[in-house]
């Protein structure tokens, strides 16, 4: 017999579905693999088929924006919920690749197929030994390091006059025409994501989480932290980078608005809104807060306001963000019981 | 026992501020043997593992390992020679299940060069060969323990883990920094064996105790460390029967408690 105190709390248990599509049973019926497949396809077809929704010549430059914006988040989501370092170097690491493809393209000739993978992986050796001296230490040092660097270096040029000064490096090539550009970019920011969820489940993956988790066990365990937080910072450069020089080949011009803090602090917000540690989460997180910033551009300077605004309700009411809680309700069903 | 010792301590002092964790303590280890470290609490135990790993550097004197000084050595560089350490608070990957917390071990430059376990190593191997090794250590491989998330895991298993991990490398000398405590009687009593197999298989031991009657019946040799100074050193019975222990830690009704259980 049990006597009701008119308490209730809330349960969650996964669904059936979720427990049996975790191993070999997944295949056993249409049902088990469009359950884990609709997902992932809803998310790639939905991307490649953005071009078409908006194709006007406006809509044409937000997508490209936001996926140069959602390929940060996702870096910054990497090194953050993976590797334990909080980065606010989004700036320097499009600045670097930005004025790395500038150079190459202008000074040596070289096409964009050349020059975007040449700066993100040069961008990002350069910017990971920039970074390397605050790689031993824990705590805020790497967070303020990564934020400092990009006000340096957009100041240096500035003072010194070099690489075209406050005017930037002009006329860099384009893409041949929009649907490559647009469709190459959309590629990449696919191929990433999925390519860095998976690199989080391998051994090495596995390694850099136990960086973050537990560093003094994988210093036991024989291995250097320095090291691996490095070959993570890495990673995180190089999609940097490659973003950066694609923004330039996009605009046709390097300048240093490519070090401006938006590339930093934009991707933080996406990855808030869209639920941290989940890799998709800021890049949908990008592909709501981007095209909403542009509209509310209608409002001048009050944009800000708005834009805090809703970052602010979202820390309050759904601080979990997007795609944790997403994934909730779709693996999981709630249901009320008696205490 | 006799020969080269494998690790050398040499006046080593350690000071936090004005506070003398370690003053000028010196002791040799031999190969294959089980070492007991006890004393009072702050007696310095868990520092002189610090100072020996690497994971806090000493204010003065030397260690060496087969006559190589590792006194100026980082953490992981003493690992990768062969020396590992559990930790008094156990340090596993919370987030991932038992066998995956293997994995990272397996896959440090030493377990590569030493083949894992035994005979794996290669790629997408380290799962089964993290299983080979929770088995070794008591996790039931039918069950589904070693899959469970380490954040569930009593604290049992949690010791074993961290003895795992050590093992996953290979070691020639492992230093348990208070394995038993915290374990209740039944847990300890199947530990004890998994330690004797473990000088079976040719390592050496460390074992920083305050569980004084399982150390006793294990260990060959003890030293008991009192406010950062080596007390003395001797073989159980003799460090017992010694009158400054008995003042210096126990009390002496106690001793006779130990000494008959031992």
């Amino acid at each position: 017999m049990t006597v009701s105190n008119g308490q209730r709390r809330k349960e969650r248990i996964d669904r059936g579905i979720k427990v049996r599509t975790e191993g070999i049973y997944a295949l056993s019926s249409l049902r088990e693999l469009s359950y884990l497949s609709v997902p992932r396809l809803v998310l790639i077809i939905g991307m490649l088929s953005l071009p078409f929704a908006m194709p006007s010549i406006y809509w044409q430059r937000v997508i490209t924006i936001t996926c140069i914006y959602a390929l940060l988040a996702l870096s910054f989501d990497f090194l953050a919920h993976y590797v334990g370092l909080v980065c606010l170097g989004g700036a320097f690491f499009v600045g670097t690749g930005g004025y790395l493809a500038a150079i190459a393209n202008t000074t040596f000739g070289l096409p964009p197929w050349v020059t975007v993978p040449l700066a993100a992986v040069v961008g990002g050796s350069l910017c990971t030994l920039l970074l390397m001296p605050c790689l031993p230490l824990r705590g805020v040092y790497f967070a303020i390091v990564s934020l400092m660097y990009p006000l340096l270096l957009a100041r240096v040029i500035e003072a010194l006059d070099i690489l075209g000064g406050t005017d930037g490096i002009m006329g860099i090539d384009s893409f041949p025409n929009r649907w490559v550009e647009q469709y190459f970019l959309i590629g990449i920011l696919l191929l990433l994501t999925f390519g860095v969820r998976r690199l989080v489940n391998t051994d090495l993956g596995l390694v850099l989480r136990g960086v973050k988790d537990n560093d003094q066990a994988i210093r036991a365990s024989g291995m250097s932290v320095t090291f691996y937080k490095s070959i993570a910072v890495f990673i995180a450069a190089v999609i940097g980078c490659l973003s950066g020089a694609y923004l330039v080949h996009i605009y046709m011009w390097s300048g240093i608005s490519q070090f401006a803090l938006d590339f930093s602090i934009l991707p933080i917000a996406a990855t808030v809104i869209g639920g941290g540690g989940t890799l998709v989460g800021p890049v949908l997180g990008c592909l709501l807060l981007v095209p909403i910033s542009e509209l509310l551009r209608d409002f001048g300077t009050l944009r800000i306001v708005f834009y805090a605004l809703i970052l602010v309700a979202f820390i309050i009411f759904r601080s979990e963000g997007l795609m944790v809680y997403g994934q909730r309700k779709y693996h999981q069903f709630e249901r009320w019981t008696e205490v | 026992m006799s020969g080269e010792p494998i690790i050398r301590v040499q006046e080593v002092t350690k000071a936090f501020g004005g506070i003398i964790a370690l003053s000028k303590v010196s002791f040799d280890v031999h190969e294959g043997e089980i070492l007991g470290i006890i004393g009072p609490n702050g007696s310095g135990k868990t520092t002189i593992v610090n100072c020996i790993t690497g994971f806090i550097r000493k204010t003065s004197g030397r260690v060496f390992y087969r006559g190589r000084d590792i006194s100026d050595k980082p953490p992981h560089k003493i690992a990768d020679m062969g020396i590992t350490r559990t930790f008094q608070i156990m340090r596993p990957y919370y987030t991932l299940p038992a066998y995956k917390n293997l994995v990272i071990p397996l896959f440090s430059p030493r377990a590569k060069r030493t083949g894992g376990w035994r005979g794996g190593g290669r790629r997408g191997d380290r799962n089964t060969v993290g299983i080979d090794i929770l088995e070794e250590i008591g996790f039931e491989r039918d069950s589904y323990v070693p899959y469970k998330t380490a954040s569930t895991l009593p604290t049992g298993y949690l010791k074993r883990l961290e003895l795992a991990r050590c093992l996953a490398l290979r070691p020639e000398v492992v230093i348990c920094d208070e394995i038993f405590s915290g374990l209740s009687m039944s847990e300890i009593a199947s530990m004890v064996p998994l330690i004797e197999r473990l000088q079976m298989d040719g390592i050496t031991l460390i074992m920083i105790e305050h569980r004084l009657r399982e150390l006793f019946r294990v260990s060959n040799r003890v030293i008991v460390l009192n406010f950062g100074e080596k007390l003395i050193e001797g073989n159980p019975q003799e460090v017992m029967a010694d009158p400054k222990v008995r003042e210096a830690y126990f009390g002496s009704q106690k001793v006779e408690e130990v000494m008959n259980h031992a």
